[in-house]
């Protein structure tokens, strides 16, 4: 279970308050208007901003004060996740050690990850010869080999066209599915929401609102909902 | 973030910082506590300041009004070898002053090309020594700096401007009034501002086409009380009247100076239609021709005068290469140690007092500083038994301001691009030094590697301060060949000076972009 206990999140002066918790597995859109703070509640989680208030815990134990690295979260952001100096295998190699002394075994599994997405032929390419897709399915890949229990995306896909970003999303839920990890994952389109998430997280007035069913939500959006949705 | 989280420590910058405003701070110390101000200025001190000013400001109003004709034709026109000529408009930044000199010596001095077409004509030779020389030769240093600050100005005028002006039948005088003029006012002030405290702290020009009582600078009378009279309060307190002159330069340069200094993209010229009569074509053309000659001629001199006496080097030429090298090399070692902390600690923001320490070189000129140093050692041990460490540790200050120029903002583009992805996977400190900010950097540390190396190499300051006959650094050497008036073996060494500075940067900047990408 993720709980946000009575928390109050500081984003250089922008406060967003929290009361809420995820079940474990759960697949959680975080939806609102932008500058809403969607942005700010994934940051917080994954420690890129403070938690002035309040008890964020995973499992139990608490996290307001881990360094980003250390905490059971995989993350992708809106765009430089690949370093482009880097193959795919290497940029996949930093999930299982960061200054990329790989052993056997290591090696075996970044191999592994970067078959299940699909890119066996281009372990050795730098980013920037891979096409859009191919960049989120190495970012992907590396998300597969950290393991860790809580996957949380800000948007990574917003670039992709609407087919491509479909079929990463769907990645993502075979994924998510396999490893039974959590899934937090910001999202302005509500389509989004419908495909891969079970429950959303609504964002507005600077409050995170506990997690309601998707279908229901959207369904029925509260006023300030409605307006966003138009 | 959370609890303050970096991918890469502050502390080693806040150490550089520290040692760098030691040693700036602790030379200027020294030279204040040394200098008898009780003695007052001499007749010849105020005469000192006179020249420095006047020099300093003559230069710098030469080398910005030329500039300006020169930038709007560059603005203007395309041509082949348009982007060579603007690549060569940086060269003179990492151009020995002692080459630059004999070049200017064989083109405009009495035995000169030009004296010699003057003779044809029956004219008298040109007199090269004094002010006219000191100011000739900082213009050939500062026109192409002047021009390549001005042509940015030009560029940065969005094309949308012109087009828009064009459309309205703005002609060349309306194009000047209504969108060339507004950009000079606000960026030639800054020129010139950099330019004058550029040329306030000349001695190397000073000491080889200046000299005499009319024609003193301060830092070249700072070195004359120092090793013709060995008067080192005299030296002190004409240190501090450099500190304050270069003190206030600085501030007034730094306030009125835009944040640019190696601008890219210069090579993108702008759709004109304005300039298209054939009177505006012959005149950018005609400035163009001028300019490069100017600034080639006096190259091509050292190549065709150093060539024939390259294989009869005298064996001190030699050993003064090889010390010029370990100088150069010692001194690039010293800027990147210093200067790769303080860019880190400065992208992290984290940095406002170490941005100072590292502009703190700018205020300080070599001869004060060495003047400073020498007063600190003189105690402890034989400053000239010190003269190379001492020269390579000095340069490698003056070159901090101008690396740090060139770390910083990459280093701030790759921390804030990727600081969050290297801590989320947890890649702080070594590895995310290791993996990515070295390699990200790479260029940018060639670049500034190179830099500093040329620029040490070139350098004729503190060495002539702290070297006895049997020590010289290979900018001194041909100094002291042209004393004797050995002006073939000078012209030889002068131009294996140029060839080996330019390999040094060309290396290093090669270097760190060799296999990079994007």
């Amino acid at each position: 279970m993720l709980k946000l206990e009575q928390v109050e999140i500081d984003n250089g002066g922008f406060v967003l308050r929290a009361d809420l918790a995820v079940p474990e597995g759960g697949k959680i859109a975080v939806i609102g208007a932008s500058g809403a703070g969607k942005s700010t509640l994934i940051g917080a989680i994954a420690g890129f901003h403070p938690v002035v208030r309040g008890r964020l815990s995973w499992r139990g134990e608490i996290l307001n004060d881990a360094p980003p690295g250390q905490r059971p979260v995989a993350m992708l952001f809106q765009d430089g996740n690949l370093f482009p100096h880097l193959s795919v295998a290497q940029n996949v190699g930093l999930g299982l050690n960061p200054d990329l002394r790989l052993n056997a075994a290591q090696s075996e599994k970044v191999r592994e990850a970067i078959a299940r997405v699909g890119l066996s032929e281009m372990e050795t390419r730098r980013p920037a010869a891979l096409s859009g897709g191919q960049q989120s399915r190495a970012a992907l890949a590396r998300v597969l080999v950290q393991g860790r229990p809580l996957l949380l995306l800000d948007e990574p896909f917003a670039a992709l066209g609407p087919a491509l970003k479909n079929e990463m999303l769907d990645l993502v839920q075979d994924l998510v599915r396999e490893n039974g990890a959590t899934l937090l994952m910001v999202s302005h389109d509500p389509m989004d929401a419908r495909r891969i998430a079970s429950q959303v997280i609504l964002i507005e007035g600077g409050t995170a609102h506990p997690p309601q069913a998707t279908g229901e939500l959207l369904d029925n959006p509260p006023p300030a909902l409605r307006a966003y949705l138009g | 973030m959370a609890d303050g989280a970096q991918p890469v420590g502050h502390r080693a910058g806040l150490v550089a910082a520290v040692l760098v405003a030691a040693l700036i701070l602790g030379c200027l110390l020294a030279v204040f506590l040394r200098a008898e101000t009780g003695r007052g200025m001499a007749a010849a001190d105020w005469a000192g300041v006179r020249f420095t000013v006047v020099q300093a400001a003559l230069s710098a109003l030469f080398s910005g009004v030329l500039a300006v004709p020169l930038a709007r034709a560059l603005a203007r026109r395309r041509f082949a070898g348009r982007r060579l000529l603007i690549a060569l408009l940086g060269a003179p930044f990492i151009l020995p002053v002692i080459v630059a000199v004999l070049g200017m010596l064989a083109v405009f001095g009495r035995n000169g090309w030009v004296s010699l077409m003057l003779g044809w004509l029956g004219l008298p030779p040109l007199q090269i020594y004094g002010l006219h020389g000191v100011v000739l030769a900082h213009v050939f240093f500062n026109l192409p700096l002047a021009t390549r600050l001005i042509l940015q100005g030009w560029q940065e005028i969005p094309a949308e401007r012109f087009r828009l002006a064009a459309q309205l039948g703005a002609g060349p005088r309306a194009m000047w009034q209504l969108l060339e003029l507004p950009m000079l006012r606000r960026v030639l002030p800054g020129v010139l501002a950099v330019i004058f405290a550029i040329c306030l702290t000349s001695f190397a020009v000073a000491l080889t086409l200046g000299g005499g009582p009319g024609a003193t600078t301060i830092e070249l009378a700072i070195y004359q009380a120092f090793r013709f009279d060995f008067d080192l309060a005299r030296a002190a307190m004409l240190s501090c009247i450099q500190i304050v002159l270069t003190g206030c330069a600085a501030l007034i340069a730094l306030r009125v100076s835009r944040n640019d200094g190696f601008g890219s993209g210069l090579d993108r010229p702008v759709q004109r239609w304005d300039a298209a009569g054939i009177a505006a074509r012959v005149l950018d053309g005609g400035i163009i021709v001028m300019a490069a000659l100017f600034l080639l001629m006096p190259l091509a001199a050292i190549g065709l005068a150093g060539a024939p006496g390259l294989h009869l080097l005298p064996g001190s030429v030699v050993v003064a290469t090889l010390n010029s090298l370990l100088v150069a090399l010692a001194s690039t070692g010293v800027t990147l140690l210093l200067s790769m902390p303080m860019a880190i600690t400065i992208a992290l923001g984290r940095g406002r007092a170490v941005e100072l320490a590292g502009l703190l070189g700018l205020a300080a000129s070599p001869l004060v500083i060495g003047t400073g140093l020498f007063i600190v050692i003189y105690p402890l041990a034989d400053p000239f038994d010190l003269a190379l460490p001492v020269t390579a540790l000095v340069n490698a200050v003056m070159a901090l301001p101008f690396a740090l120029r060139i770390l910083v903002p990459r280093a701030q583009q790759v921390v804030t691009r990727y600081g969050p992805l290297a801590l989320s996977l947890d890649m702080a400190g070594g590895p995310f030094l290791r993996r990515v900010l070295l390699p990200r950097m790479r260029a940018q540390i060639g670049f500034a590697a190179g830099l500093s190396a040329a620029l040490s190499m070139g350098d004729l300051g503190v060495i002539a301060l702290f070297a006895d006959p049997e020590r010289a650094t290979l900018p001194l050497q041909v100094y002291r060949l042209m004393g004797a008036y050995q002006m073939q073996a000078a012209a030889g060494a002068a131009l294996l000076l140029l060839v080996l500075s330019m390999a040094l940067f060309w290396s290093f900047d090669r270097g760190g972009r060799w296999h990079a990408e994007a």
